[in-house]
């Protein structure tokens, strides 16, 4: 009877849940292809993370600092 | 392989490589049998059915703190030790800890109106917790905001370790307020005051859901250093169109 009264409240917890995963399992899935997806294609056009290219070489601290980072 | 090996980006990127699928796996088959487990675990003589919430609810407020622990630890990396993977795993820590405390909150609510009467008190614990999620939308805004990364790691950082003061307070509000949320029945001194028939399902449902977290963390981790390259290489691109 108590389980009955309170069915409703159990399943929306476990909706809640699932929907809290599933965005989290999503986002990360998502994020992974179009960062992948991103990188192949600068890398096509010739840009490498270590690539030392001219322009690279006269690069700014912006650059430095987000290459070290990377 | 040494913790300090991890501190080259490129390692990392190869280990998370090959750890995901497995622990993904691991997870999944973790949570098979957890929920296996709860489901057959029987009604609480007070709470009835909705105990089952339970199953959901405290592994959501522990992974909620661990996120914020997670947070604070790499904070320490960013300003005392200069780890450079320090605010990678703070940056990528903050979205999973505010989702399982969003988690707690929600199903802690959808608990309280069958077994309170409300969704809602502003007790101590409940009060707290949603501090906790507040300050991760803080950390999460700070992130967004700050375009230089290496400006914004300092600044999540100090707001981590100032949030880290509400982890005793989440923990203790229970003990130095008077709470309508229940007291600790699990990590108290004289042992769990819930049933094994109980007990046990909860803790392999929080093994299941840390299981879950570790994989989350560790693909999110991986994703933010792709971030960074692929930041590092538009610079790189806008400097050569320059």
């Amino acid at each position: 009877m108590l389980a009955a009264n309170h069915l409703g409240y159990i399943v929306a917890a476990y909706v809640a849940a699932v929907v809290v995963v599933g965005a989290l399992v999503g986002w990360v899935t998502l994020d992974y292809r179009i960062l992948r997806r991103t990188l192949a294609d600068l890398e096509r056009r010739g840009f490498s993370r270590r690539s030392g290219s001219s322009a690279a070489a006269h690069a700014g601290p912006a650059l430095k600092k987000a290459r070290e980072d990377a | 392989m040494a913790i300090i090996n991890l501190a080259n980006p490129s390692r990392f990127l190869a280990l998370a490589t090959r750890t995901i699928p497995w622990l993904g796996g691991l997870t999944l088959l973790v949570f098979a049998f957890a929920i296996n487990q709860a489901m057959s675990a029987p009604d609480d003589y007070q709470q009835g059915a909705t105990v089952k919430i339970m199953f959901l609810h405290v592994p959501g407020a522990w992974l909620g703190m661990l996120g914020w622990l997670v947070m604070t630890v790499a904070a320490l990396g960013t300003l005392v030790w200069r780890h450079p993977l320090a605010d990678v795993v703070a940056k990528a820590a903050a979205p999973i800890g505010a989702a399982f405390t969003l988690m707690c909150l929600v199903t802690g609510s959808l608990w309280g109106r069958p077994m309170w009467g409300t969704y809602w008190v502003w007790d101590a614990r409940l009060t707290s917790m949603l501090v906790l999620f507040l300050l991760y939308l803080g950390v999460i805004a700070v992130w967004r905001t700050v375009e230089d990364p290496s400006r914004a790691a300092r600044a999540a950082a100090i707001l981590a370790l100032v949030g880290a003061l509400d982890l005793p307070i989440i923990k203790f509000s229970v003990d130095w307020w008077n709470t309508l949320h229940q007291g600790s029945s699990i990590f108290r001194m004289g042992g769990p005051t819930i049933d094994p028939s109980i007990l046990i399902p909860l803790l392999i449902m929080a093994l299941a859901f840390t299981l879950l977290f570790a994989t989350l963390l560790l693909a999110a981790t991986r994703n933010e250093i792709l971030r960074r390259r692929v930041r590092a290489m538009r610079l790189m691109q806008a400097s050569a169109a320059a």
